[in-house]
């Protein structure tokens, strides 16, 4: 019959219609609350909540209270804020050298002290321009020593493109929530998160350092010299 | 009353709503049918085959990302196949799994939003485009627990891909893979019988198989005019061989036979995908020999593969340096779109959206 396919067509809308619990949208950053939304948040009984607070309780039916939701975010996401970690970082630039844009820019002291062999150059400036960043994670997969993490975070816009500019101070205040990417011994934890906690230096990288063979194996191929 | 019958010029685009991107045609108008077209692009041309040559071997994985940006598993997938070939890079059996779950995950997403967007050049407000989005929407979060990106993926080396894959990505795409042949035959169910879309697309924009052989049509351009040909079959790569599925041909080459053919190789690519995720097993996925600067010897190599809209080409030439002489990427979206004259020509304004559509390009890709 003509008209047919239309109609089981229309039925389909129809089912997604009305079927509420198929409804994919997520709210962010705002969601509106309803009473149990409001009396989860203040961890209290329903009734309770309803008692104590009769005025937002009108308010969340009218649809006046809103709360604050995150987007689902998974571990490895590769987000802008990038866990720098003074201690274990040598200066030797390798995700400087590695960064497609090179938009990594760092400058060691340039007094010519006489470095010794395990010792770490003294950093003057560690700058990464975010603005230009286009997170694609090769510098985190070039520090040989996991010095530099990949973040969590994706809010981090500014008004001015200057604030966009990481620089060591920056670096060295950041909250440190390292992201999983490329660091499979922080997936291996099992109670670590990278939204909620923070991780010390000295437990966040491999347990033994490269030597410089394996360095030299990592970068360069060893049949070609 | 004197009747005006000259031709009028109009032009679609760049930015036209219903253009997809920034192409742009000079359509030359007898009324209502199309007596001529010139297609313009370039408007997104960004020099990736240049600006492969000043970077090293693994930095041109994230330019990759940016030619076709709804598959990006893809074109990461074709650009390190070259590399391997170029080098002689072994790569782990796991890997090549990995490497196929997502490149059959990207098609899907790939040809979905084709599917959306072709309906919605043929005026379905929203609807169907955003029950694919819907759909395509958890791919990219099982390439966010795979990768951490949604669109920009960089996800594979030469010599496997970049790290294993989490635990939960296999309970997720378990889910996923159990939901998704019910939602394409809602799809479909919605779409295939429907008789305003039958009436737009049947024997619009008809391609003949000699036309698409000598245009070098490729992907579901060409397999909907009745040539049998992917190249997942006719150059085994990866471990194709080893999967049984098959390459669903259309019957008479018109607009709803690219669609029906796209909405059949979904189905495959499932099928695909359930075989690799039971026959995967425990392993390296990485080929820990290949370094981070890849030092590739003189010599060239060229490696295709089928992605979603064709054959997407790399040839990548070396002179013993740490960067590419030359990149040449074959494009299957160009080279889909050459033919686009033969399909509107003669033809009436409306259905040119509707070929258009029906080819399924990205710009990015196109302009390169």
């Amino acid at each position: 019959m003509y008209g047919l396919g239309l109609f089981k067509g229309l039925s389909i809308t129809l089912k997604n219609l009305i079927l509420v619990n198929r409804t994919n949208t997520i709210q962010y950053p705002d969601k509106k609350a309803s009473i149990l939304d409001l009396a989860k948040n203040e961890k209290k009984n329903l009734i309770l909540y309803i008692i104590k607070n009769p005025l937002n309780t009108v308010k969340s039916f009218l649809g006046l209270i809103s709360i604050t939701q995150h987007a689902p975010q998974h571990p490895r996401f590769r987000g802008e804020e990038f866990s720098w970690y003074e201690e274990r970082c040598t200066g030797c630039a390798s995700c400087a050298k590695y960064c497609p844009l090179g938009i990594i820019k760092i400058v060691t002291d340039q007094t010519g002290k006489n470095y010794q062999e395990g010792q770490s150059y003294d950093i003057e400036t560690f700058d990464i321009d975010i603005g230009r960043c286009m997170f694609c994670g090769l510098c985190v997969e070039a520090c040989p020593y996991d010095a530099l993490h990949m973040g969590s975070g994706f809010e981090e816009s500014q008004y001015q493109r200057d604030n966009l500019v990481i620089n060591v101070e920056k670096l060295k205040k950041t909250e440190k929530k390292p992201s999983h990417w490329f660091r499979p011994q922080l997936a291996s934890k099992k109670d670590y998160s990278p939204f909620d906690d923070e991780v010390k230096w000295d437990s966040v990288g491999r347990h033994q350092k490269p030597t410089q063979k394996d360095l030299k194996n990592k970068w360069i191929r060893s049949d070609i010299e | 009353m004197s009747v005006n019958n000259e031709l009028v010029t109009v032009n679609f685009g760049p930015q036209h709503p219903s253009m997809h991107g920034v192409f742009r045609m000079r359509v030359t108008l007898d009324g209502e049918t199309i007596v001529d077209i010139e297609p313009v692009f370039g408007y997104l041309h960004r020099g990736t085959e240049k600006l492969t040559e000043e970077r090293t071997y693994v930095q041109i994985v994230t330019l990759t990302d940016r030619l076709d940006y709804v598959a990006s598993m893809s074109n990461n997938l074709a650009y390190v196949s070259a590399v391997e070939k170029l080098c002689s890079i072994e790569v782990p059996k796991r890997a090549k799994y990995i490497r196929v779950i997502v490149a059959e995950l990207q098609r899907i997403a790939s040809h979905l939003m084709a599917t959306g967007f072709l309906l919605q050049d043929l005026g379905t407000f929203g609807t169907p485009l955003m029950y694919c989005f819907r759909e395509r929407e958890k791919i990219l979060d099982l390439f966010e627990i795979l990768c951490g990106a949604r669109i920009t993926l960089s996800y594979m080396r030469p010599g496997g891909i970049f790290q294993d894959t989490p635990n939960e990505f296999w309970s997720e795409l378990e889910t996923f893979m159990d939901n998704i042949p019910g939602q394409i035959n809602e799809l479909e169910s919605l779409i295939t019988g429907n008789e305003i879309v039958l009436s737009r697309t049947r024997n619009i924009g008809v391609l003949s198989p000699e036309d698409v052989i000598n245009g070098s049509l490729s992907g579901p351009m060409l397999r909907a005019s009745r040539v049998k040909w992917d190249l997942r079959k006719a150059n085994a790569y990866e471990i194709y061989d080893e999967l049984d599925f098959e390459i669903p041909i259309g019957a008479t080459g018109d607009t709803f036979d690219r669609y029906l053919v796209r909405v059949k190789e979904m189905k495959e690519s499932i099928k695909i995908i359930n075989q690799c995720a039971k026959l995967i097993k425990p392993g390296p996925v990485r080929n820990e020999d290949v370094p981070l600067v890849i030092r590739a010897p003189e010599n060239e190599a060229y490696a295709a593969v089928e992605g979603p809209k064709g054959e997407l080409g790399f040839y990548l030439v070396s002179d013993g340096g740490i960067s590419p002489y030359r990149c040449k990427i074959r494009a299957p979206s160009f080279m889909n779109l050459t033919l686009l004259k033969e399909m509107a020509i003669g033809g009436k304004i409306g259905d040119l959206i509707v070929n258009f559509g029906s080819i399924d390009i990205v710009l990015g890709e196109v302009d390169r």
